[in-house]
């Protein structure tokens, strides 16, 4: 088996060997690891299974994250579900629900998947279950739905440090939701080719994404980024499936995205220095949070 | 040496957010430095520098090094518990925070404290994606990650030391990954960070420990990832 390093091989491969992309990709992981491919998708259950723990224990909290300044957004949203209010479909809804469940539990100190990273934990769960229930498709799929947005992260990251101090959060939040709509298209039985036009499409419009968090903390913009990307997502796939190419291929796009996060300043990399983190209100949360922890520390 | 990338780096691992460096890293460095030090402590005191210092109270990176210690893996929900249960144990713990920039960005020192082993100072950086490094054992210079089982020995410096150790390992058939040596001064004391591909057994440990004036045989084990 060839070693993939770039999409255009994985695509070729598929090709030759009449597979999805998620066998293909199974395969390699079992040869690369030296196990059975029953036992990846055996590993890959048990994430599945955490984050379908995350998304329950998710939506029945309201505890606050240590900070404060997040925690119980989830829980306004399912408020006004139960009034009936919405301008979105049950599927969406539920994506907006599941991402945020996921993201505020992170914030929490609870369990949770990263995927690819902790900070954008919430994006690939709440498409795959969101989907999986709307469609009643069985775990096998799911697990197939995984598999699929795995491989994309994995592609992606042999180019591209899937860091937000690296190439910012376009390789964080960005590559999750390029990984979901992945994951989307397959679960609608999307062809190969499609499913890589979902994550080009996906990839090209958060290109240039910074990670400004307020006070360095996980959580002010990237909880409801999460919630924003889960439906994002869901657009490439939308896209892909009604046959919509990228202009651009998936691996230029990729190149695109290492030279803009090169040419990123650093301090719109994870630092604090600029962006949200740096506007009056930003600075003012920080000095706060440092005089109640400095507080606390000196008891 | 880069290491090739899996699904699993990509998908997973599962841990307690909110952080894969200031939380899951800050649990793995507590949970080696648990297990250098081998026994229950009495007191534990965590100075963190720098962005540990800074971001670590809304990271959970404090709850997360004395999780570490008391031998919670990353994913265990009584991190968040980890004062409580530390005091259920008569774990003393102090945290203090300082800033100091010829240190990596998220550095820990840990001083663990019983009446057995009187004291260890154990320093660890978390170097991102939850990959972590023990760095320095009272003193002497390490390289621990957890990826390996670790053989890490404290000894007179005194000439073959390295051979005799090195030929009980291949006696075994167990081949050396990597080697870290150092020493204060000569004659003086020396370290030995061995990791090595398989298991280190109990026999060899007890070998170990029937050379004269070896002070610390610990076996570190490689971590669930």
């Amino acid at each position: 088996m060839i070693k993939q390093k770039n999409f255009a091989d994985i695509l070729e491969d598929t090709k030759t060997k009449n597979k999805k992309l998620y066998e293909i990709c199974q395969i390699l992981e079992s040869q690369d690891s030296e196990i059975s491919v029953q036992e990846v998708r055996s590993k890959v259950k048990n994430i599945l299974d955490a984050m379908k723990a995350a998304v329950k224990s998710g939506l029945k909290s309201k505890e606050k994250s240590q900070s404060g300044m997040c925690g119980d957004d989830c829980a306004k949203l399912l408020e006004m579900y139960k009034k009936g209010q919405s301008l979105f479909s049950e599927l969406h809804k539920n994506v907006l629900t599941y991402s945020l469940a996921t993201i505020e539990q992170n914030a929490r100190m609870g369990k949770i998947a990263a995927c690819p990273t902790a900070g954008s934990c919430g994006i690939v769960p709440s498409a795959i279950i969101a989907v999986a229930q709307e469609l009643n498709a069985d775990e096998e799929k799911e697990i197939n739905a995984l598999i699929t947005a795995g491989l994309i992260g994995k592609i992606v990251s042999n180019k591209l440090a899937l860091a937000g101090a690296v190439a910012g959060c376009q390789s964080e939040c960005g590559v999750a939701a390029a990984m979901a709509a992945a994951a989307v298209t397959e679960l609608y039985d999307g062809t190969n080719e499609q499913i890589l036009e979902s994550a080009a499409l996906t990839l090209k419009n958060i290109m240039g994404l910074v990670c400004d968090p307020v006070a360095g903390l996980v959580e002010v913009p990237c909880v409801k980024r999460n919630a924003f990307l889960g439906i994002y997502a869901l657009t490439g796939a939308e896209l892909a499936l009604a046959g919509i190419k990228s202009v651009i291929p998936i691996d230029e796009v990729v190149d695109a995205m290492k030279q803009v996060g090169e040419m990123m300043s650093p301090r719109l990399k994870e630092s604090s220095e600029a962006g949200l983190a740096t506007t009056p209100t930003g600075l003012k949360i920080t000095e706060d949070l440092s005089q109640k922890w400095q507080e606390e520390n000196s008891k | 040496m880069e290491k090739a990338k899996t699904l699993f780096d990509v998908i997973g691992p599962i841990i307690i957010g909110p952080s894969s460096s200031h939380t899951a890293g800050a649990v793995r460095i507590g949970y080696l430095a648990g297990k250098i030090f081998g026994e229950k402590p009495d007191k534990v005191t965590f100075k963190l520098y720098n962005s540990f210092a800074k971001t670590g109270k809304g990271h959970g990176t404090d709850k997360g090094l004395l999780g570490g210690v008391l031998g919670y893996d990353v994913d265990n929900e009584r991190i968040k518990k980890a004062y409580l249960d530390a005091e259920k144990l008569n774990i003393e713990y102090k945290f203090e925070y300082a800033e100091d920039y010829n240190k990596h960005p998220n550095a820990v020192d840990i001083i663990l404290e019983n009446k057995n082993i009187k004291r260890m100072e154990i320093s660890g950086i978390s170097v991102g994606a939850g990959e972590v490094a023990i760095t320095k054992i009272n003193g002497y210079k390490f390289n621990i990650n957890g990826d390996y089982d670790t053989l890490v020995l404290i000894y007179k410096d005194k000439p073959g030391m390295i051979y005799r150790v090195t030929a009980l390992l291949q006696g075994q058939n167990i081949n050396i990954a990597t080697m870290h040596c150092d020493r204060n001064a000569k004659g003086q004391e020396a370290s030995m960070g061995i990791c090595v591909d398989g298991q280190i057994s109990d026999y060899i440990i007890n070998e170990l420990k029937k050379i004269d004036e070896v002070y610390l045989i610990r076996n570190v084990e490689v971590l669930k990832k």
